[in-house]
């Protein structure tokens, strides 16, 4: 478990800062630009002073201010992976990496070969820091914070200043490292696309104040989450079981709450996680089990409430047996249908708007 | 040294051997007031930035004057070093040592101030959160970092240190193969009549090592530089 608890003034500035995260896992710090997260994370990781805080990490209490502990940031164990990289300017890839392994205070649980191959670095060892492409930079850079044997990884943005394409090729190598390595990790972020692909959990932050906190499928419906990741990204994020793969069509099974989705997922094992985010612009809600239609989802459920949403639509919330989804319909189709608390509906989703992310 | 006369080529190699030792001598101190300097701040800041100055704006004259009065035989500190360590100063090539260094302390405290100041703070911080000390990141990013800023100050602290003329005389006097210098033996030809031919060459040697000494200096930047990809 890791707790984390921070005051602390900066001028106008308050930081206020309150969360927990179950370990091993990936918690998100979540908000728009200068709400605070680095802030925050500078003070987990010890290189900003608290006013009052508290910093915990199992059994290790590395700040609290109350009892006079402060564990400088040399001896707290907290790889720290910077928006900047940070790479030393002065050493070459492999000797940057070396840096870390050297003064690891505990015996290696990643070696350097592991690290190599887990971020594909090979390549890139004999190299000087300013020959490296910026998703180059991060991937030593992450490999660095590792080599530092971290029992906690702080990752402040390390994707922002990369281009989509070269996000999308740093980005499968956090999912690995977040699956072969129990490394409980907290992933600032104010790109929610990210978020939905390496998080487990969502803290959410707003002008320095953590003001909502959760594990992510239930984060992602939260009302101040909308807000901020605009009304087109909204949706909910299911987690489901791979029940098997179609012979006929190659669509993977997953079952999702009480109903089966069919995905495009390659081949996976009976029993693998999956994760898809339902786009509430996404899903068309039917108060009959579809017949003649293409859709291949139909998610069986009860509608729990109807909220205003944008302009002239409603945002229906549905219950599918445990998992909250929600809907964008038209105030004219709900009141066509006459969907209200209570009403059995179906909500239906075309495979190719589903992108399945292992988890 | 075909060409030079056996006075000439000892105040060349003494002049070398000053400066060599004013410069191994004032370097660490010089390290550590850039640092403090730079990155602490105190009460009285802003005098012991002053004071360090000092040598810039004063005659050189009284620079060795006050050296005289401090670290003459009878003086605070010479006396002591005489009684404890048998270190005498006055009239040595040690003396002359100390009197060029402050002379050109604050060259050599400036290049190293310009080039900390540019030490990104951020990679002390990576490293610190990678297990490195105190001490630690000093010697393995911020020494490192601020290199060609140590070196470019020793180069020109070196060059001046072979120059200087007032405080060595006024301290340590003007001693054949002790501490007569290449600036001492030349106004010393000049002295003397029928020197000018001696004094010619000396003033060309000076200027040939004055000139070597910034385009080493310029080369050493330039390679530094490249090492740390800029």
């Amino acid at each position: 478990m890791l707790q984390v608890a921070a005051k602390k003034h900066r001028g106008a500035f308050t930081l206020d800062a309150n969360f927990e995260l179950p370990t091993p896992g990936v918690v998100a710090l979540f908000g728009r630009s200068g709400c605070g997260k680095t802030t925050l994370v500078n003070v987990i990781a010890g290189l900003l002073a608290a006013e009052r805080g508290r910093v915990a990490l199992d059994d290790a209490v590395l700040l609290d201010t109350d009892q006079g502990v402060d564990v400088p940031p040399e001896r707290r164990r907290i790889g720290y992976v910077f928006q900047d990289a940070r790479l030393f300017p002065h050493l070459r890839v492999q000797a940057n990496l070396r840096y870390a392994l050297k003064r690891a205070a505990v015996a290696p649980f990643v070696g350097l070969d592991r690290v190599v191959d887990l971020l594909d670095l090979g390549p890139l060892l004999a190299r000087h820091t300013h020959e490296l492409s910026g998703g180059e930079r991060q991937r030593v850079a992450i490999g660095r914070a590792l080599l530092s044997q971290p029992s906690l990884l702080l990752l402040d943005e390390p994707l922002a200043s990369l281009d989509a394409s070269r996000r999308e090729e740093v980005l499968p190598y956090l999912e690995s490292l977040r699956d072969q390595l129990a490394i409980p990790m907290v992933y600032v972020s104010h790109n929610f696309d990210e978020v939905l692909r390496l998080a487990t959990h969502l803290v959410l932050m707003e002008s320095g104040k953590t003001i909502a906190q959760g594990d992510l499928g239930e984060m992602s419906l939260h009302p101040r989450v909308r807000a901020i990741i605009g009304a087109d990204a909204v949706g909910a994020i299911v987690d489901g079981v791979v029940l098997g793969t179609d012979a006929s069509s190659g669509l993977t099974r997953v079952q999702v709450g009480l109903s089966v989705l069919r995905v495009h997922y390659g081949k996976s094992a009976p029993g693998t996680k999956l994760r898809v985010q339902l786009l509430a612009r996404d899903l068309i809600v039917a108060t009959e089990a579809p017949r003649h239609l293409s859709v291949r989802n139909s998610l069986k459920g009860v509608v729990t409430s109807v909220a205003h949403d944008v302009e002239d639509s409603d945002l229906i919330a549905i219950d599918i047996g445990g998992i909250l989804i929600m809907a964008r319909v038209t105030k004219a189709a709900t009141s066509e249908l006459a969907l209200a608390p209570g009403t059995a509906v179906w909500a239906l989703v075309k495979t190719a708007s589903l992108r399945p992310h292992a988890i | 040294m075909m060409w030079l006369s056996a006075n000439e080529s000892a105040a060349l190699v003494l002049s070398l051997s000053v400066a060599t030792r004013s410069v191994l001598f004032s370097l660490p101190f010089a390290l550590l007031l850039a640092w403090v300097l730079t990155r602490k701040q105190f009460l009285g800041r802003t005098m012991l930035d002053a004071f360090v100055h000092l040598p810039l704006v004063l005659p050189p004259v009284v620079v060795g004057y006050i050296l005289l009065l401090l670290f003459g035989v009878r003086g605070p500190i010479g006396g002591w070093l005489e009684r404890v360590f048998g270190i005498e100063l006055i009239f040595t090539r040690n003396g002359a040592a100390l009197a060029t260094a402050v002379m050109s302390f604050p060259l050599m405290v400036r290049a190293m101030r310009i080039s900390l100041e540019n030490v990104d703070r951020g990679l002390e911080d990576a490293a610190r959160t990678l297990g490195a000390s105190a001490f630690d990141r000093f010697a393995t990013i911020t020494l490192p970092l601020m290199l060609p800023g140590v070196l470019a100050g020793a180069i020109t602290a070196f060059s001046a240190a072979l120059g200087e003329f007032g405080a060595v005389i006024t301290f340590v006097s003007n001693i054949p193969g002790e501490t007569r210098t290449l600036p001492l033996a030349l106004y010393t030809a000049l002295q003397t009549p029928g020197g000018d031919a001696e004094a010619a060459r000396l003033a060309i040697l000076s200027f040939v090592l004055g000139l070597g000494g910034l385009l080493l200096s310029e080369w050493f930047a330039r390679r530094v530089r490249r090492m740390l990809g800029r």
